[in-house]
């Protein structure tokens, strides 16, 4: 490991009041899954020295239905996500996105809370959250906000989430219609994504996220309005084209990210036709 | 800190921020766990936690407090992951074989062929071509 470990200080958090409070005092960096953090650490990528562990709390590992609401605590892992008899029934499309993160040693330690957290472009659950109309449930010691995963981002890895704030839980309204998801990268297994598609058909209305293709996961709003206007597939994919503006990076082009895109949600289209 | 190594207790003096992988090879002098990449790429250093497998090189140590942490070492020396990766040559250079068996060892005992290559996913090998390992795999499940 490249960080010199004296230089790394830990503290446990063993129930979430304490790992709140410890965040108020100190504004520790949290680690859940570590599946992000500690490649960082390996490369000596990572700045923060002080962390919180908070894989004891198993508090955060519940899956619920309340009322019409599915709710997923931070700590759920892509094992958990894939296991549960409740993320079938209401959110198959995010088994599929779980299934195809890393292989099975990082769906085992890897969480909805840190991909959500780490916000990176790629994060394969992100668009499945984004087309669900998630809600990113934020704690700290005296305080408790809900951010629709839309409005959670504010630019490249950069969110709304305070440094003495937790990701506690995301909440999922029941999602009606055809869930849809498509994972384009360089092969099967463990790759980082270079277009990822979710998307929900509910008769002629549509719900459409990507993630790869900008700084932030994004939902295709005009798309999705000329969809619902019942306009044809042609004239909503000239309005994809215009509002799609990907980026340039060591793992695709823009023009071939454009490419995907478009095609990958004229397969939706058809496929929940 | 007190956790279950290979079915015996065990206590150690470590930085919390260590390395599982580290802690087992430096601390526990158990070597037969790899490290390739240092970045959960290639799973060779592929070791359970409670039954699940995991990247040792992405866990600190203090996440294995109180868990139960099998390696290679735990499996003796004539499991019949170990024997089939012998006889079909599923080993070459032998750097991925710990990670392999530790890996196939929580597939289902029907597992198909493309439930083992799926189970396998997080494993890389630059020598094999990885067919070897299938019927290695494939045969120590006949077993
Ligand atoms: C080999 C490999 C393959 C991968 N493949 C994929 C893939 O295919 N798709 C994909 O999307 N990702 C992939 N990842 C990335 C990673 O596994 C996921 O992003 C995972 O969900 C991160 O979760 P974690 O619990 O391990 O996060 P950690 O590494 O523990 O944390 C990540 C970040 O989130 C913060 N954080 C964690 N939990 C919280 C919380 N509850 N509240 C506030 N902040 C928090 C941490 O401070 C840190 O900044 C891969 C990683 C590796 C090593
Ligand atoms: S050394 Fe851990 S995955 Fe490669
Ligand atoms: S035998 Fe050499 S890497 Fe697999």
């Amino acid at each position: 490991m490249k960080t010199a470990l004296s230089t790394l200080e830990l503290r446990r958090a063993h129930t979430l009041d304490d790992a709140l409070a410890i965040m108020r005092a100190e504004h520790r960096v949290p680690i859940a899954g570590a599946t992000d953090l500690y490649v960082g650490l390996n490369f000596g990528t990572v700045r923060a020295r002080r962390f919180l562990d908070l894989w004891p709390l198993d508090e955060l590992r519940t899956i619920s239905a309340v009322d019409d609401r599915l709710v997923l605590g931070a700590l759920v892992t892509y094992t958990a996500m894939i296991a549960s008899p409740i993320v079938r029934e209401r959110l198959p499309m995010l088994i599929e996105a779980a299934r195809q993160v890393g292989g099975v040693q990082i769906q085992n330690r890897g969480t909805v809370g840190g991909n959500v957290a780490n916000g990176s472009p790629a994060g394969d659950s992100l668009p499945v959250l984004a087309a669900a109309d998630a809600v990113v449930v934020l704690r700290s010691v005296d305080s408790e906000r809900r951010v629709p995963l839309t409005a959670f981002y504010t630019g490249y890895r950069a969110s709304v989430m305070r440094a003495d704030e937790l990701i506690v839980a995301i909440e999922l309204p029941r999602v009606v219609g055809a869930q849809w998801f498509r994972k384009v990268g360089t092969r099967a297994a463990q790759a980082i994504s270079k277009v990822v598609v979710a998307a929900v058909r509910n008769e002629s209305s549509a719900r459409i996220a990507v993630g790869s293709i900008a700084p932030t996961v994004v939902r295709l709003t005009a798309t999705e309005r000329a969809l619902a206007s019942g306009a044809p597939i042609d004239d909503a994919m000239a309005a994809l084209r215009a509002e799609v503006r990907p980026i340039d990076d060591l793992r695709s082009t823009a023009e071939y990210r454009k490419r995907v895109t478009e095609n990958l949600v004229r397969r939706f289209w058809s496929e929940t036709a | 800190m007190r956790f279950t190594l290979n079915g015996a207790p065990v206590e150690v003096d470590v930085h919390p921020m260590k390395r599982l992988l580290d802690l087992l090879r430096e601390e526990c002098a158990l070597t037969g766990t790899k490290e390739g990449c240092g970045e959960g790429e290639c799973g060779a250093c592929t070791v359970l936690i409670d039954g699940a497998a995991v990247c040792s090189c992405l866990v600190p140590a203090a996440q294995a407090e109180g868990a139960a942490v099998l390696t290679i070492e735990g499996l003796g020396d004539a499991h019949p992951l170990q024997r089939c990766f012998m006889d079909e040559v599923g080993a070459q250079c032998g750097i991925c074989t710990p990670g392999m068996i530790m890996a196939a060892c929580v597939l289902a005992p029907d597992a198909s062929l493309d439930e083992i290559r799926l189970g396998l996913a997080g494993n890389l090998c630059r020598c094999t071509g990885y067919s070897a390992i299938y019927r290695a795999v494939q045969s120590a499940r006949r077993q």
